[in-house]
Protein backbone atom coordinates (compact mmCIF):
# COMPACT_ATOMS: atom_id res chain seq x y z
CA UNK A 1 0.00 0.00 0.00
CA UNK A 2 1.52 3.69 -0.98
CA UNK A 3 1.71 6.18 1.58
CA UNK A 4 -1.45 8.57 1.60
CA UNK A 5 -0.04 11.94 0.18
CA UNK A 6 -2.12 15.06 -0.87
CA UNK A 7 -0.77 15.92 -4.63
CA UNK A 8 -0.31 19.70 -3.82
CA UNK A 9 1.59 19.25 -0.34
CA UNK A 10 3.79 16.85 -1.93
CA UNK A 11 4.72 19.24 -4.87
CA UNK A 12 5.22 22.00 -2.34
CA UNK A 13 8.75 23.09 -2.49
CA UNK A 14 10.39 23.56 0.96
CA UNK A 15 11.52 27.60 1.61
CA UNK A 16 14.45 28.15 0.14
CA UNK A 17 15.75 29.95 3.16
CA UNK A 18 15.83 26.85 5.18
CA UNK A 19 17.59 24.26 3.18
CA UNK A 20 20.33 27.30 3.06
CA UNK A 21 20.46 27.65 6.96
CA UNK A 22 20.99 24.02 6.91
CA UNK A 23 24.18 24.74 5.89
CA UNK A 24 24.91 27.82 8.14
CA UNK A 25 24.12 25.88 11.78
CA UNK A 26 26.84 23.77 10.57
CA UNK A 27 29.78 26.14 10.76
CA UNK A 28 30.69 27.54 14.37
CA UNK A 29 32.09 30.91 13.59
CA UNK A 30 29.76 31.69 10.87
CA UNK A 31 28.07 35.26 11.18
CA UNK A 32 24.26 35.56 9.75
CA UNK A 33 22.40 38.22 8.50
CA UNK A 34 19.72 35.52 7.76
CA UNK A 35 16.82 35.68 10.65
CA UNK A 36 13.75 37.46 9.95
CA UNK A 37 13.19 37.52 13.34
CA UNK A 38 13.55 41.11 15.46
CA UNK A 39 16.49 40.27 17.98
CA UNK A 40 15.02 42.09 20.90
CA UNK A 41 13.63 40.61 23.67
CA UNK A 42 10.25 40.93 24.31
CA UNK A 43 10.17 43.94 26.51
CA UNK A 44 9.87 42.87 30.07
CA UNK A 45 6.45 44.26 31.33
CA UNK A 46 4.67 42.66 28.29
CA UNK A 47 6.34 39.47 29.27
CA UNK A 48 5.70 39.92 32.93
CA UNK A 49 2.25 40.38 32.07
CA UNK A 50 2.18 36.74 30.89
CA UNK A 51 3.67 35.37 33.64
CA UNK A 52 1.50 36.98 36.18
CA UNK A 53 -2.09 36.01 33.62
CA UNK A 54 -0.27 32.39 34.43
CA UNK A 55 -0.01 33.10 38.35
CA UNK A 56 -3.79 34.31 38.57
CA UNK A 57 -4.34 30.57 36.91
CA UNK A 58 -5.59 32.26 33.39
CA UNK A 59 -4.74 28.70 31.75
CA UNK A 60 -8.26 27.96 30.03
CA UNK A 61 -9.47 28.48 26.15
CA UNK A 62 -10.60 31.80 24.96
CA UNK A 63 -13.61 32.21 23.21
CA UNK A 64 -12.32 31.20 19.41
CA UNK A 65 -11.96 34.66 18.18
CA UNK A 66 -9.77 35.83 21.55
CA UNK A 67 -10.26 37.91 24.19
CA UNK A 68 -12.34 40.61 24.19
CA UNK A 69 -10.27 42.99 25.72
CA UNK A 70 -7.51 42.53 23.03
CA UNK A 71 -9.93 42.60 20.17
CA UNK A 72 -10.75 46.47 21.83
CA UNK A 73 -7.64 46.98 22.11
CA UNK A 74 -6.47 46.22 18.50
CA UNK A 75 -9.31 48.25 17.63
CA UNK A 76 -7.84 51.28 19.36
CA UNK A 77 -4.21 50.72 17.78
CA UNK A 78 -5.43 50.12 14.47
CA UNK A 79 -7.99 53.72 14.64
CA UNK A 80 -4.83 54.82 16.31
CA UNK A 81 -2.36 53.91 13.66
CA UNK A 82 -4.13 53.60 10.40
CA UNK A 83 -7.14 55.48 11.69
CA UNK A 84 -9.64 52.47 10.72
CA UNK A 85 -12.64 51.67 12.70
CA UNK A 86 -13.26 48.03 13.22
CA UNK A 87 -15.73 46.67 15.47
CA UNK A 88 -14.55 44.45 17.75
CA UNK A 89 -16.98 41.65 18.40
CA UNK A 90 -17.67 40.96 14.29
CA UNK A 91 -14.55 42.62 12.51
CA UNK A 92 -11.46 40.98 14.02
CA UNK A 93 -10.46 37.36 14.66
CA UNK A 94 -6.95 36.50 17.05
CA UNK A 95 -4.93 34.28 15.23
CA UNK A 96 -1.80 32.00 15.63
CA UNK A 97 0.84 34.57 14.31
CA UNK A 98 -0.26 35.98 11.37
CA UNK A 99 1.07 33.17 8.73
CA UNK A 100 -2.51 31.72 10.50
CA UNK A 101 -4.60 34.43 9.10
CA UNK A 102 -3.10 34.41 6.02
CA UNK A 103 -3.99 30.86 5.31
CA UNK A 104 -7.42 30.63 6.81
CA UNK A 105 -8.44 34.20 5.05
CA UNK A 106 -7.30 32.29 1.96
CA UNK A 107 -9.01 29.40 2.61
CA UNK A 108 -12.29 30.95 3.60
CA UNK A 109 -12.40 33.61 0.42
CA UNK A 110 -10.70 31.01 -2.51
CA UNK A 111 -13.03 28.41 -4.61
CA UNK A 112 -11.23 26.40 -6.87
CA UNK A 113 -9.52 27.82 -9.75
CA UNK A 114 -9.90 31.69 -8.62
CA UNK A 115 -6.73 33.57 -9.55
CA UNK A 116 -4.92 34.86 -6.44
CA UNK A 117 -2.20 37.74 -7.66
CA UNK A 118 0.97 38.04 -5.48
CA UNK A 119 3.68 40.43 -5.93
CA UNK A 120 7.29 38.82 -5.40
CA UNK A 121 9.79 39.16 -4.24
CA UNK A 122 7.47 38.53 -1.54
CA UNK A 123 7.44 36.10 1.98
CA UNK A 124 7.75 32.73 1.54
CA UNK A 125 4.02 31.19 2.45
CA UNK A 126 1.51 33.29 0.25
CA UNK A 127 1.95 30.50 -2.68
CA UNK A 128 1.36 27.51 -0.97
CA UNK A 129 -0.93 28.85 0.97
CA UNK A 130 -2.84 29.75 -2.44
CA UNK A 131 -1.89 27.28 -3.88
CA UNK A 132 -3.17 24.84 -1.11
CA UNK A 133 -6.55 26.48 -1.07
CA UNK A 134 -7.20 25.84 -3.91
CA UNK A 135 -6.48 28.99 -5.86
CA UNK A 136 -4.02 29.76 -9.06
CA UNK A 137 -1.29 31.79 -7.85
CA UNK A 138 -0.45 34.41 -10.20
CA UNK A 139 2.59 36.59 -9.67
CA UNK A 140 4.01 39.74 -10.39
CA UNK A 141 7.40 40.13 -10.77
CA UNK A 142 8.22 43.56 -9.05
CA UNK A 143 10.98 45.67 -10.19
CA UNK A 144 13.59 47.54 -8.37
CA UNK A 145 13.28 50.23 -11.12
CA UNK A 146 9.76 51.13 -9.23
CA UNK A 147 11.45 50.49 -5.92
CA UNK A 148 9.58 47.27 -5.78
CA UNK A 149 6.19 49.21 -5.47
CA UNK A 150 3.08 47.80 -7.15
CA UNK A 151 2.04 50.09 -9.96
CA UNK A 152 -1.07 50.20 -11.06
CA UNK A 153 0.15 48.85 -15.00
CA UNK A 154 1.50 45.93 -13.38
CA UNK A 155 -1.83 45.02 -11.45
CA UNK A 156 -4.02 45.91 -14.75
CA UNK A 157 -1.48 43.41 -16.42
CA UNK A 158 -2.06 40.43 -14.26
CA UNK A 159 -6.09 40.80 -13.64
CA UNK A 160 -8.01 38.08 -15.61
CA UNK A 161 -11.74 37.16 -15.27
CA UNK A 162 -10.99 34.83 -12.16
CA UNK A 163 -8.80 37.12 -10.53
CA UNK A 164 -10.05 37.20 -6.45
CA UNK A 165 -7.56 38.60 -4.36
CA UNK A 166 -4.57 40.86 -4.56
CA UNK A 167 -2.03 40.09 -2.09
CA UNK A 168 -0.44 43.04 -0.56
CA UNK A 169 2.49 42.54 1.58
CA UNK A 170 4.20 45.89 2.16
CA UNK A 171 6.36 46.97 4.40
CA UNK A 172 7.65 43.84 2.52
CA UNK A 173 9.82 41.00 3.47
CA UNK A 174 12.27 40.85 1.80
CA UNK A 175 13.16 44.00 0.17
CA UNK A 176 12.10 46.65 2.72
CA UNK A 177 10.05 48.12 -0.31
CA UNK A 178 6.75 50.37 0.98
CA UNK A 179 4.04 51.39 -0.62
CA UNK A 180 2.89 55.22 -0.04
CA UNK A 181 -0.33 56.76 -0.10
CA UNK A 182 -0.43 57.95 -3.47
CA UNK A 183 0.23 54.59 -4.48
CA UNK A 184 -2.44 52.53 -2.96
CA UNK A 185 -4.68 55.21 -4.39
CA UNK A 186 -4.07 54.32 -7.76
CA UNK A 187 -4.20 50.33 -6.62
CA UNK A 188 -7.39 50.55 -4.92
CA UNK A 189 -9.21 52.09 -8.00
CA UNK A 190 -8.35 49.13 -10.04
CA UNK A 191 -9.65 47.13 -7.40
CA UNK A 192 -12.99 48.51 -6.66
CA UNK A 193 -13.20 48.70 -10.33
CA UNK A 194 -12.59 45.55 -11.10
CA UNK A 195 -14.16 43.93 -7.47
CA UNK A 196 -11.56 42.28 -6.41
CA UNK A 197 -10.60 41.83 -2.83
CA UNK A 198 -7.22 42.76 -1.23
CA UNK A 199 -5.43 40.67 1.39
CA UNK A 200 -2.64 43.07 3.06
CA UNK A 201 0.20 41.92 5.31
CA UNK A 202 1.21 44.79 7.74
CA UNK A 203 2.69 42.93 9.94
CA UNK A 204 5.70 44.95 9.50
CA UNK A 205 3.48 48.54 9.83
CA UNK A 206 5.39 50.25 12.52
CA UNK A 207 8.67 50.09 11.29
CA UNK A 208 8.36 52.58 8.37
CA UNK A 209 11.42 55.17 8.38
CA UNK A 210 9.25 57.64 5.94
CA UNK A 211 6.25 58.59 7.76
CA UNK A 212 3.70 56.39 8.85
CA UNK A 213 2.17 53.13 7.33
CA UNK A 214 -0.67 53.94 5.42
CA UNK A 215 -3.21 51.03 5.15
CA UNK A 216 -4.79 50.15 2.02
CA UNK A 217 -8.17 49.25 4.23
CA UNK A 218 -7.78 53.69 5.43
CA UNK A 219 -8.73 54.24 1.31
CA UNK A 220 -12.53 55.12 0.58
CA UNK A 221 -14.00 51.91 -0.14
CA UNK A 222 -11.40 49.70 0.82
CA UNK A 223 -12.68 48.48 4.29
CA UNK A 224 -14.78 46.77 2.94
CA UNK A 225 -12.73 44.64 0.41
CA UNK A 226 -9.90 43.99 2.62
CA UNK A 227 -8.22 41.69 5.39
CA UNK A 228 -6.17 43.18 6.78
CA UNK A 229 -3.28 41.09 8.50
CA UNK A 230 -0.90 42.48 11.43
CA UNK A 231 0.32 40.75 14.61
CA UNK A 232 2.77 40.87 17.32
CA UNK A 233 5.70 39.24 16.32
CA UNK A 234 7.38 41.99 14.52
CA UNK A 235 5.98 45.16 16.45
CA UNK A 236 6.37 43.89 19.93
CA UNK A 237 9.59 41.21 19.30
CA UNK A 238 7.26 38.51 19.96
CA UNK A 239 7.66 36.12 17.58
CA UNK A 240 7.57 33.60 20.03
CA UNK A 241 4.24 33.88 21.38
CA UNK A 242 2.52 33.08 17.86
CA UNK A 243 0.09 35.86 18.26
CA UNK A 244 -1.16 37.50 15.08
CA UNK A 245 -4.59 38.86 14.26
CA UNK A 246 -6.85 39.77 11.16
CA UNK A 247 -9.79 42.53 10.32
CA UNK A 248 -11.95 42.60 7.88
CA UNK A 249 -15.55 42.46 6.56
CA UNK A 250 -18.12 40.82 9.06
CA UNK A 251 -18.85 38.19 6.45
CA UNK A 252 -15.20 36.97 5.85
CA UNK A 253 -14.07 37.37 9.36
CA UNK A 254 -17.01 34.91 10.35
CA UNK A 255 -16.20 31.76 7.66
CA UNK A 256 -12.49 32.43 8.83
CA UNK A 257 -13.56 32.08 12.44
CA UNK A 258 -15.13 28.63 11.43
CA UNK A 259 -11.88 26.90 9.92
CA UNK A 260 -9.98 28.91 13.26
CA UNK A 261 -12.24 27.33 15.50
CA UNK A 262 -12.24 23.75 13.88
CA UNK A 263 -8.41 23.52 13.48
CA UNK A 264 -6.73 25.74 16.12
CA UNK A 265 -9.71 26.28 18.62
CA UNK A 266 -8.30 29.87 19.92
CA UNK A 267 -4.65 31.64 19.68
CA UNK A 268 -2.84 31.14 23.35
CA UNK A 269 -4.08 32.43 26.41
CA UNK A 270 -0.80 33.38 28.06
CA UNK A 271 -0.23 35.04 24.43
CA UNK A 272 -3.33 37.21 24.31
CA UNK A 273 -2.52 38.71 27.95
CA UNK A 274 0.50 39.78 27.66
CA UNK A 275 -0.57 41.23 23.75
CA UNK A 276 -3.18 43.58 25.98
CA UNK A 277 -0.28 44.88 27.55
CA UNK A 278 1.72 45.06 24.49
CA UNK A 279 -0.81 47.47 22.65
CA UNK A 280 -1.51 49.28 26.08
CA UNK A 281 1.63 50.35 27.44
CA UNK A 282 3.95 49.39 24.46
CA UNK A 283 4.38 52.61 22.51
CA UNK A 284 7.67 53.26 23.56
CA UNK A 285 9.10 50.32 23.17
CA UNK A 286 8.28 50.24 19.62
CA UNK A 287 10.04 53.78 19.09
CA UNK A 288 13.14 52.13 20.87
CA UNK A 289 12.97 49.48 18.19
CA UNK A 290 12.42 51.44 15.35
CA UNK A 291 15.02 54.24 16.35
CA UNK A 292 17.22 51.30 16.49
CA UNK A 293 16.58 49.33 13.62
CA UNK A 294 16.70 52.91 11.56
CA UNK A 295 20.18 53.42 12.41
CA UNK A 296 20.91 50.07 11.64
CA UNK A 297 19.90 50.56 7.80
CA UNK A 298 21.33 53.98 7.68
CA UNK A 299 24.96 52.07 8.36
CA UNK A 300 24.24 49.44 6.19
CA UNK A 301 23.15 51.86 3.17
CA UNK A 302 26.02 54.26 4.04
CA UNK A 303 28.66 50.74 3.89
CA UNK A 304 27.42 49.35 0.42
CA UNK A 305 27.56 52.97 -0.72
CA UNK A 306 31.79 53.13 0.00
CA UNK A 307 31.94 49.69 -1.30
CA UNK A 308 29.95 50.76 -4.39
CA UNK A 309 27.14 48.18 -3.93
CA UNK A 310 23.99 49.03 -5.69
CA UNK A 311 21.11 49.27 -3.21
CA UNK A 312 17.65 50.81 -3.45
CA UNK A 313 16.96 52.47 -0.44
CA UNK A 314 14.27 50.68 1.42
CA UNK A 315 12.33 52.58 4.16
CA UNK A 316 10.47 49.40 5.97
CA UNK A 317 10.38 46.17 7.83
CA UNK A 318 14.17 45.17 8.44
CA UNK A 319 15.56 44.26 5.43
CA UNK A 320 17.87 45.66 3.19
CA UNK A 321 18.39 43.82 -0.52
CA UNK A 322 21.39 44.98 -2.62
CA UNK A 323 21.88 43.97 -5.87
CA UNK A 324 24.53 41.52 -6.89
CA UNK A 325 24.13 41.67 -10.46
CA UNK A 326 27.60 42.92 -11.42
CA UNK A 327 29.06 39.90 -10.40
CA UNK A 328 28.11 37.52 -13.11
CA UNK A 329 26.41 34.34 -10.56
CA UNK A 330 23.40 33.77 -9.08
CA UNK A 331 21.76 35.02 -6.18
CA UNK A 332 22.45 31.46 -4.73
CA UNK A 333 25.67 31.12 -6.01
CA UNK A 334 26.92 34.16 -4.33
CA UNK A 335 25.42 33.73 -1.21
CA UNK A 336 27.36 30.27 -0.98
CA UNK A 337 30.62 32.01 -1.63
CA UNK A 338 30.16 34.22 0.76
CA UNK A 339 29.03 31.74 3.55
CA UNK A 340 32.02 29.76 2.44
CA UNK A 341 34.96 32.02 1.82
CA UNK A 342 33.74 34.61 4.60
CA UNK A 343 31.18 32.93 6.77
CA UNK A 344 28.41 35.10 6.49
CA UNK A 345 25.38 34.05 5.61
CA UNK A 346 22.71 36.30 3.85
CA UNK A 347 19.61 34.82 2.03
CA UNK A 348 19.86 34.44 -1.54
CA UNK A 349 16.55 36.62 -3.39
CA UNK A 350 15.47 34.19 -5.49
CA UNK A 351 14.31 32.23 -1.95
CA UNK A 352 11.53 34.95 -2.65
CA UNK A 353 10.28 34.49 -5.75
CA UNK A 354 11.99 34.63 -9.37
CA UNK A 355 12.21 38.61 -9.47
CA UNK A 356 14.22 37.99 -6.02
CA UNK A 357 17.31 36.58 -8.34
CA UNK A 358 20.18 38.94 -8.26
CA UNK A 359 19.74 40.18 -4.84
CA UNK A 360 20.87 39.21 -1.64
CA UNK A 361 18.40 39.59 1.69
CA UNK A 362 20.24 41.24 4.38
CA UNK A 363 18.34 40.92 7.76
CA UNK A 364 19.31 43.94 9.91
CA UNK A 365 17.51 42.49 13.07
CA UNK A 366 21.32 42.06 14.36
CA UNK A 367 23.30 44.27 17.30
CA UNK A 368 25.21 47.32 15.05
CA UNK A 369 28.47 45.30 15.56
CA UNK A 370 27.53 42.09 14.19
CA UNK A 371 26.97 44.01 11.24
CA UNK A 372 29.50 46.41 11.28
CA UNK A 373 31.97 42.78 11.11
CA UNK A 374 29.69 41.35 8.39
CA UNK A 375 29.94 44.44 6.32
CA UNK A 376 33.94 44.62 6.24
CA UNK A 377 33.96 41.02 5.33
CA UNK A 378 31.31 41.74 2.68
CA UNK A 379 33.74 44.22 0.95
CA UNK A 380 36.79 42.19 1.36
CA UNK A 381 34.36 39.65 -0.54
CA UNK A 382 33.32 41.61 -3.46
CA UNK A 383 36.89 43.87 -3.35
CA UNK A 384 37.93 40.11 -4.50
CA UNK A 385 35.27 39.31 -6.43
CA UNK A 386 35.98 42.49 -8.33
CA UNK A 387 39.67 42.37 -9.01
CA UNK B 1 18.46 64.56 16.59
CA UNK B 2 18.94 65.74 20.36
CA UNK B 3 17.09 62.97 22.36
CA UNK B 4 18.47 60.07 19.38
CA UNK B 5 21.83 61.25 19.60
CA UNK B 6 21.88 61.20 23.61
CA UNK B 7 20.50 57.55 24.00
CA UNK B 8 23.19 56.22 21.61
CA UNK B 9 25.89 57.95 23.98
CA UNK B 10 24.68 57.40 27.19
CA UNK B 11 24.83 53.76 26.46
CA UNK B 12 28.41 53.85 24.63
CA UNK B 13 30.59 57.37 24.39
CA UNK B 14 33.33 55.65 23.09
CA UNK B 15 31.52 55.87 19.67
CA UNK B 16 33.40 56.94 16.61
CA UNK B 17 32.08 60.19 15.45
CA UNK B 18 31.77 59.30 11.86
CA UNK B 19 29.25 55.96 12.82
CA UNK B 20 27.25 58.49 15.11
CA UNK B 21 26.89 60.59 12.01
CA UNK B 22 25.76 58.03 9.80
CA UNK B 23 23.43 55.96 12.22
CA UNK B 24 21.74 59.35 12.47
CA UNK B 25 21.92 60.32 9.52
CA UNK B 26 23.14 63.86 9.64
CA UNK B 27 26.85 64.84 8.55
CA UNK B 28 29.87 64.55 10.88
CA UNK B 29 30.04 68.49 11.78
CA UNK B 30 26.16 68.91 13.05
CA UNK B 31 27.45 65.80 15.02
CA UNK B 32 30.53 67.84 16.68
CA UNK B 33 28.34 71.16 16.61
CA UNK B 34 25.47 69.13 18.79
CA UNK B 35 28.10 67.37 21.20
CA UNK B 36 29.91 71.11 22.08
CA UNK B 37 26.47 72.71 22.43
CA UNK B 38 25.15 69.82 25.10
CA UNK B 39 28.44 70.18 27.01
CA UNK B 40 28.19 73.98 27.18
CA UNK B 41 24.95 73.47 28.37
CA UNK B 42 26.39 71.43 31.01
CA UNK B 43 23.45 68.70 29.46
CA UNK B 44 26.60 66.03 28.79
CA UNK B 45 28.54 66.35 32.24
CA UNK B 46 30.80 63.78 31.75
CA UNK B 47 31.99 60.64 29.86
CA UNK B 48 32.04 57.53 32.46
CA UNK B 49 33.32 53.85 31.90
CA UNK B 50 31.05 51.22 33.78
CA UNK B 51 33.23 48.93 35.43
CA UNK B 52 32.88 45.84 37.75
CA UNK B 53 34.83 46.13 40.23
CA UNK B 54 34.53 43.18 41.91
CA UNK B 55 36.58 40.96 38.45
CA UNK B 56 39.77 43.01 39.72
CA UNK B 57 41.81 42.64 42.26
CA UNK B 58 41.03 46.49 43.89
CA UNK B 59 38.86 46.56 47.02
CA UNK B 60 36.09 49.04 46.93
CA UNK B 61 33.28 49.20 49.72
CA UNK B 62 29.69 50.95 48.03
CA UNK B 63 27.84 51.70 50.60
CA UNK B 64 24.35 53.99 50.66
CA UNK B 65 23.64 56.65 53.48
CA UNK B 66 20.21 57.49 54.45
CA UNK B 67 20.83 61.16 56.26
CA UNK B 68 18.17 63.21 57.97
CA UNK B 69 18.84 66.98 58.20
CA UNK B 70 17.69 70.23 59.68
CA UNK B 71 17.59 72.30 56.42
CA UNK B 72 18.72 75.72 56.86
CA UNK B 73 17.16 79.69 56.56
CA UNK B 74 17.47 80.94 53.44
CA UNK B 75 18.93 77.97 51.83
CA UNK B 76 17.17 74.75 52.19
CA UNK B 77 19.02 71.68 51.93
CA UNK B 78 21.66 73.31 49.08
CA UNK B 79 24.69 74.44 51.76
CA UNK B 80 24.25 70.74 53.86
CA UNK B 81 24.55 68.92 50.83
CA UNK B 82 27.57 71.18 49.02
CA UNK B 83 29.44 70.30 52.53
CA UNK B 84 28.94 66.75 52.07
CA UNK B 85 29.34 66.28 48.27
CA UNK B 86 32.79 68.43 48.35
CA UNK B 87 34.25 65.59 49.77
CA UNK B 88 35.64 63.33 47.06
CA UNK B 89 35.01 59.87 48.34
CA UNK B 90 31.50 60.94 47.83
CA UNK B 91 30.05 59.61 44.56
CA UNK B 92 26.64 60.58 44.51
CA UNK B 93 24.46 62.95 46.84
CA UNK B 94 21.28 63.05 46.30
CA UNK B 95 18.21 65.24 47.91
CA UNK B 96 15.24 62.32 48.59
CA UNK B 97 11.12 62.53 49.27
CA UNK B 98 9.98 60.66 51.99
CA UNK B 99 11.59 58.95 55.42
CA UNK B 100 14.84 60.76 55.28
CA UNK B 101 16.33 63.59 52.92
CA UNK B 102 19.76 63.21 51.60
CA UNK B 103 20.64 59.57 49.71
CA UNK B 104 24.55 59.91 50.00
CA UNK B 105 26.59 56.98 48.26
CA UNK B 106 29.92 56.55 48.95
CA UNK B 107 33.07 54.78 47.55
CA UNK B 108 35.91 53.72 49.82
CA UNK B 109 38.40 50.83 50.05
CA UNK B 110 37.18 49.73 53.13
CA UNK B 111 34.42 49.37 55.56
CA UNK B 112 36.51 50.97 58.41
CA UNK B 113 37.55 53.59 56.06
CA UNK B 114 33.66 54.52 55.17
CA UNK B 115 32.78 53.64 59.06
CA UNK B 116 35.43 56.71 59.59
CA UNK B 117 34.07 58.83 57.11
CA UNK B 118 30.31 58.45 58.67
CA UNK B 119 31.57 58.77 62.19
CA UNK B 120 34.19 61.68 62.53
CA UNK B 121 32.60 63.75 58.96
CA UNK B 122 29.50 63.07 58.74
CA UNK B 123 28.08 62.82 61.93
CA UNK B 124 29.49 65.55 63.21
CA UNK B 125 28.16 67.63 60.37
CA UNK B 126 25.73 70.25 62.51
CA UNK B 127 22.77 70.16 60.80
CA UNK B 128 22.97 66.04 60.76
CA UNK B 129 20.13 64.44 62.90
CA UNK B 130 21.05 60.77 61.82
CA UNK B 131 22.04 59.32 59.31
CA UNK B 132 21.54 54.74 58.25
CA UNK B 133 24.45 53.41 56.65
CA UNK B 134 23.45 50.36 54.25
CA UNK B 135 26.57 48.28 52.32
CA UNK B 136 26.02 47.12 48.80
CA UNK B 137 26.73 43.09 48.68
CA UNK B 138 26.70 42.41 45.39
CA UNK B 139 25.37 44.66 42.30
CA UNK B 140 23.00 43.00 40.13
CA UNK B 141 22.37 45.67 37.52
CA UNK B 142 24.45 49.21 37.38
CA UNK B 143 23.37 52.10 35.32
CA UNK B 144 20.86 50.41 33.26
CA UNK B 145 23.13 47.57 32.46
CA UNK B 146 22.60 43.44 34.02
CA UNK B 147 26.10 42.89 35.63
CA UNK B 148 26.48 39.02 34.68
CA UNK B 149 24.62 39.35 31.33
CA UNK B 150 25.52 36.83 28.75
CA UNK B 151 24.21 37.91 25.31
CA UNK B 152 23.59 34.77 23.71
CA UNK B 153 21.88 34.77 20.31
CA UNK B 154 19.26 31.93 20.85
CA UNK B 155 17.09 32.41 17.47
CA UNK B 156 16.66 29.59 15.40
CA UNK B 157 16.34 29.10 11.86
CA UNK B 158 12.69 29.25 10.69
CA UNK B 159 11.44 29.78 6.56
CA UNK B 160 10.62 33.53 7.02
Amino acid sequence: MSVPLNTIVKELKPSGIRKFFDLVSEMKDAISLGVGEPDFDTPWHIRDEGIYSLERGKTFYTSNSGLKELREEICKFQKRHQEIEYKPLSEVLVTVGGSEAIDIGLRAMINRGDEVIIPQPAYVSYYPCALLAGAKPVIINLKSDNNFRLTADELNNAISEKTKILILPFPNNPTGAIMEKGDLEEIAKICIEKDIYVMSDEIYSVLTYKGNHVSIASIDGMKERTILINGFSKSYAMTGWRLGYACGPEEIIKQMTKIHQFAIMCAPTTSQYAAIEALKNGDDDVKMMKDAYNQRRRFLLNAFKEMNLECFEPFGAFYVFPCIKEFGMTSEEFATKFLEEERVAAVPGNAFGDSGEGYLRISYAYSIENLKEAMARLKRFIEKLRK
Amino acid sequence: MREELLSIIEKNSRIDLKELAVRLGKEEIDIINELQKLEDERIICGYHTLINWEKTSIEKVTALIEVKVTPQRGQGFDRIASRIYNYPEVRDVYLISGGFDLLVTLEEKSLKDIARFVSEKLSTLDSILSTATHFILKKYKDHGTIIDEHVKDEREVVSL
